[in-house]
């Protein structure tokens, strides 16, 4: 209650310099969320550890790493932003990366000579895959009324089940390499194609949510249900749509995934709704609902991915990777539960 | 006895802020042995925070209390009721899957070696509820207890600890006739013990029957303490409100004969069993009737909220029963939720994102592909913060962060995004502050003469009075009176809120 009182009441005397540096960091904090003090800890701390840290060359191998998480983190980021979240993208992931696996290797013999075609199905049908998946969390947690926990939770179980029962376990090799080689690895005006998915879906979401009418309908959901359904917003769509949405930008995170990998797997998305979450939290998208924005949730998935590239050039190991990820999740929620304090008032 | 001629409760140059806002300064307030002591003054004057104080929810800013003549420094609401203060919040602290003895004990369990002492704290919630002249089964769970009687739990609650103070805050809002006699003997009988009482109440008929003195207070100040025998309503309301009372409300010219715009025939819902009602155009209709009277159901039903079990709808005629909410809303309805916190606004958007959602229906705003046009929704929700007179540096601001007349002033302002015919304004002014009361009311005004429906749903019996060209009077979830201008007065009201309806024994 301290920090609120030095914020708030403005300084009629000439304020102390350590007065400034105290309300600019509040003021950072209320406006961004803890990302920045995150970030400036994270190259700090693994610059003095390594030199090639912050090499060009480094960054730009994280940048293309992070695509995958950025696509799915701004998913996440939509159904957080109506105050639930899915836990269920990683399902989603595998889903699609293991139907559209089989989808090619199925169409291959029957559509001889027509590559692009069987590639172009393949990709429809991954993407199909994602779309029920959403589809079942939407009509869940929108018409039932299934707290998203709960649902995405029981989906992500079912999803997971349904994609190791279609391949036995086993990863679904066998696909037209030109899949691989334009989504995987493909340029386009010289950037390399996964970028420029992430690129423009995060441009998308970003007029999504700035710049449309479900954009705002989205924030005013999560910000008041009963509002927004007093406002005249039909609610339970906008659910159902938010969670198609999310499921559908994790699909397309499978798609690049399985491209990259060149074979259909089950184990694509295991750590990614945590990390997804995380990222959001980390970027100030408020677990509460109403609060987020694309371009720090773009940035918290950034970062978590710079995290772990840090981490594993000062050979920190994967055990204790998790564990701290995990720690900092913790972190940026009991951070989160601070600013919104702050930010709705004492009460 | 060494301070026999001390008050029992002394608190001196009480003050108080939270961050931005000085909700109390410097008051005084007294309470004698066996004296009941009111507290009036409006929503935002102070009185919550001041019975907060006291009773070890907050810590004052300045000043101190003393009980008995000592000096007291509550750090907790545990602290306060050690030192005998018993306080009945309006939010009732029943856990509802308890019974009322463990509810009564919740926190103090009798125990008997390592084990909860059930039959003791039966014998002795039931010898307390005896002694308090109250009827209630002590077994029963908390949720299957009326509102009259979970409040009677929340008193036994605070003699339980033998409560030489007791806060009552506005005890009196959801209990029928008889059960506020009953609470009226029981504190005669308590004050007669001894007991302090601190009483808030709005309801100034009841003045004089308990009450020995009356603190008046306003914006966070103690106005006047006046011994309440002789004191004249007109009085007290212009010394909570510090203006004569045909300055509040304004005069609004009706329209005559306007066509009724909606229309309800025998609605039965949830709380509401038969209920016939028109709302005209350019006329204020005004609804009152206890909590639970229906009052607000009946809306809430119209309007799609809760379902409604036989009856008719009909919008500018055209039915619409059981019409999805957005739908009605989309036809030219407004409804003004009661709380504004819970129902009403996205408490962490700004004001002007909370107005341009209200926009986003109309195509001059939303293009081709949804997409909201910056420019004109910034036009629009300028022109409406205006309107309702949120100031302009205001507007981009969380809501959350705004006072609580400015809170509701944005409520107002999403009635304004479209053309509406009916407004449905349930509470209209609840928890704001005496000049914002005034501009909402030339709202409705300016709202009413533009040829509009207004229904304004009230607890506020003055505000629904004053404003009403037409008042119903719900009782048990029927009209049990319609009045039209000249018969509304205070009296004939409130003798409705309990009348038993036609039909009924």
């Amino acid at each position: 209650m301290s920090i609120q009182t030095t914020s708030v009441v403005e300084e009629t005397s000439a304020p102390r310099r350590s007065n400034v540096l105290f309300s600019a960091i509040t003021y950072v904090f209320l406006r961004v969320g803890v990302l920045p003090f995150f970030l400036v800890a994270t190259l700090v701390a693994f610059a003095l550890i390594s030199r090639e840290f912050l090499a060009l060359q480094n960054l730009t191998n994280v940048a293309r790493q992070s695509v995958y998480l950025i696509l799915v983190s701004i998913g996440q980021m939509l159904a957080l932003v109506t105050g639930g979240f899915d836990l269920s993208v990683g399902t989603a992931i595998a889903l699609t990366s293991v139907v559209s696996a089989i989808a090619m290797v199925a169409l291959t013999p029957v559509l001889p000579g027509m590559v692009w075609l069987v590639v172009a199905l393949g990709i429809c049908a991954g993407l199909g895959a994602g779309l029920v998946v959403g589809g079942f969390n939407g009509i869940g947690v929108a018409q039932f009324g299934v707290s998203p926990f709960i649902m995405t939770l029981g989906v992500q179980s079912v999803g997971a089940g349904v994609a190791l029962f279609l391949t036995g376990g086993v990863p679904v090799s066998g696909m037209p390499y030109q899949f691989g080689d334009v989504l995987g690895f493909g340029r386009i005006f010289d950037i390399p194609i996964p970028v420029a998915v992430a690129v423009v879906a995060s441009v998308a979401v970003w007029i999504l949510m700035n710049r449309t009418r479900l954009g705002k309908h989205i924030h005013a959901v999560g910000g008041n249900l009963k509002a927004a359904h007093l406002s005249g917003v039909n609610t339970k769509r906008v659910l159902f749509i938010t969670y198609v949405l999310c499921a559908l930008l994790a699909s397309i995170a499978g798609l690049l995934l399985t491209a990259r990998v060149g074979s259909g797997e089950t184990n694509l998305g295991g750590k990614i709704a945590l990390e997804s979450i995380a990222a959001c939290v980390i970027a100030g998208v408020s677990l509460r609902g109403g609060i987020g924005r694309v371009e720090n949730v773009v940035l918290g998935a950034f970062f978590i991915t710079l995290l772990q590239n840090g981490m594993n050039i000062a050979q920190i190991g994967s055990y204790m990777q998790m564990v701290l990820l995990g720690s900092l999740l913790v972190l940026a929620v009991i951070l989160d539960q601070l600013r919104y304090r702050l930010l709705i008032g004492d009460r | 006895m060494s301070g026999a001629a001390l008050p029992l409760v002394q608190m001196t140059g009480i003050s108080k802020e939270f961050p931005g806002v000085r909700a109390l300064s410097g008051v005084h307030l007294t309470v004698e042995r066996g004296e009941v002591h009111v507290l009036f003054g409006e929503n935002g004057a102070g009185k919550s925070t001041l019975i907060s104080i006291l009773s070890g929810v907050y810590r004052p800013s300045a000043g101190s209390i003393s009980i008995d003549g000592e000096e007291v420094h509550f750090h907790s609401v545990h602290d306060a009721t050690d030192a005998g203060i018993g306080t009945v919040f309006q939010e009732f602290s029943l856990v509802p899957t308890l019974t009322v003895f463990e509810n009564l004990y919740l926190g103090r369990e009798l125990k008997r070696g390592p084990f909860i002492d059930r039959r003791a704290m039966v014998a002795g919630a039931r010898k307390l509820f005896e002694d308090l002249d109250f009827d209630i089964d002590v077994h029963r769970p908390a949720s299957s207890l009326s509102r009259a009687q979970q409040q009677m739990v929340e008193i036994a609650k605070a003699f339980l600890s033998n409560a030489r103070v007791l806060i009552l805050d506005e005890p009196t809002a959801s209990l029928t006739e008889r059960e506020t006699e009953k609470l009226f003997s029981f504190i005669a009988k308590a004050s007669a013990a001894g007991v302090g009482i601190i009483y808030i109440s709005h309801r100034i008929h009841e003045f004089e029957k308990i009450a020995d003195r009356i603190s008046v207070l306003r914006d966070g100040r103690l106005i006047a303490t006046v011994p309440a025998k002789g004191i004249s309503e007109n009085k007290l309301i212009e010394l909570m409100t510090g203006r004569s009372i045909d300055m509040i409300y304004p005069k609004i010219d009706r329209q005559p004969d306007g066509p009724a715009v909606m229309t309800l025939r025998g609605i039965h819902t949830a709380g509401v069993h038969g209920v016939d009602l028109e709302v005209r155009a350019g006329e204020v209709l005004g609804v009152a009737g206890l909590v639970g009277s229906g009052k607000s159901r009946i809306w809430r039903g119209a309007l799609g909220l809760q379902p409604i079990t036989a009856g008719t709808v009909s919008l500018k005629s055209r039915d619409v029963t059981h019409q999805p909410t957005g739908h009605l809303l989309r036809s030219g309805v407004f409804f003004l939720p009661s709380d504004r916190k819970s129902d009403g606004l996205q408490m962490t958007a700004t004001a002007r994102e909370n107005i341009e959602l209200s926009l986003l229906d109309r195509p001059d705003v939303v293009g081709r592909m949804g997409i909201v046009s910056s420019r004109r929704s910034r036009s629009l929700t300028d022109s409406i913060g205006e309107k309702v007179g949120v100031a302009k540096g205001a507007m981009d601001r969380a809501v959350s962060k705004l006072s609580g007349g400015n809170q509701q002033k944005v409520l107002f302002g999403k009635g304004f995004g479209e053309p509406r015919d009916v407004y449905i304004l349930d509470e209209p002014t609840v928890g704001v502050d005496m000049s914002t009361r005034v501009a909402l009311y030339q709202l409705i005004k300016e709202i009413a003469e533009a040829g509009k429906a207004v229904v304004v749903i009230s607890s506020d019996l003055a505000e629904v009075m004053n404003l009403a060209h037409r008042l119903v009077v719900f009782a048990k979830g029927r009209i049990s009176a319609e009045l039209s201008n000249a018969e509304i007065c205070e009296e004939t009201v409130l003798k409705y809120f309990f009348a038993q309806t036609e039909g009924s024994a």
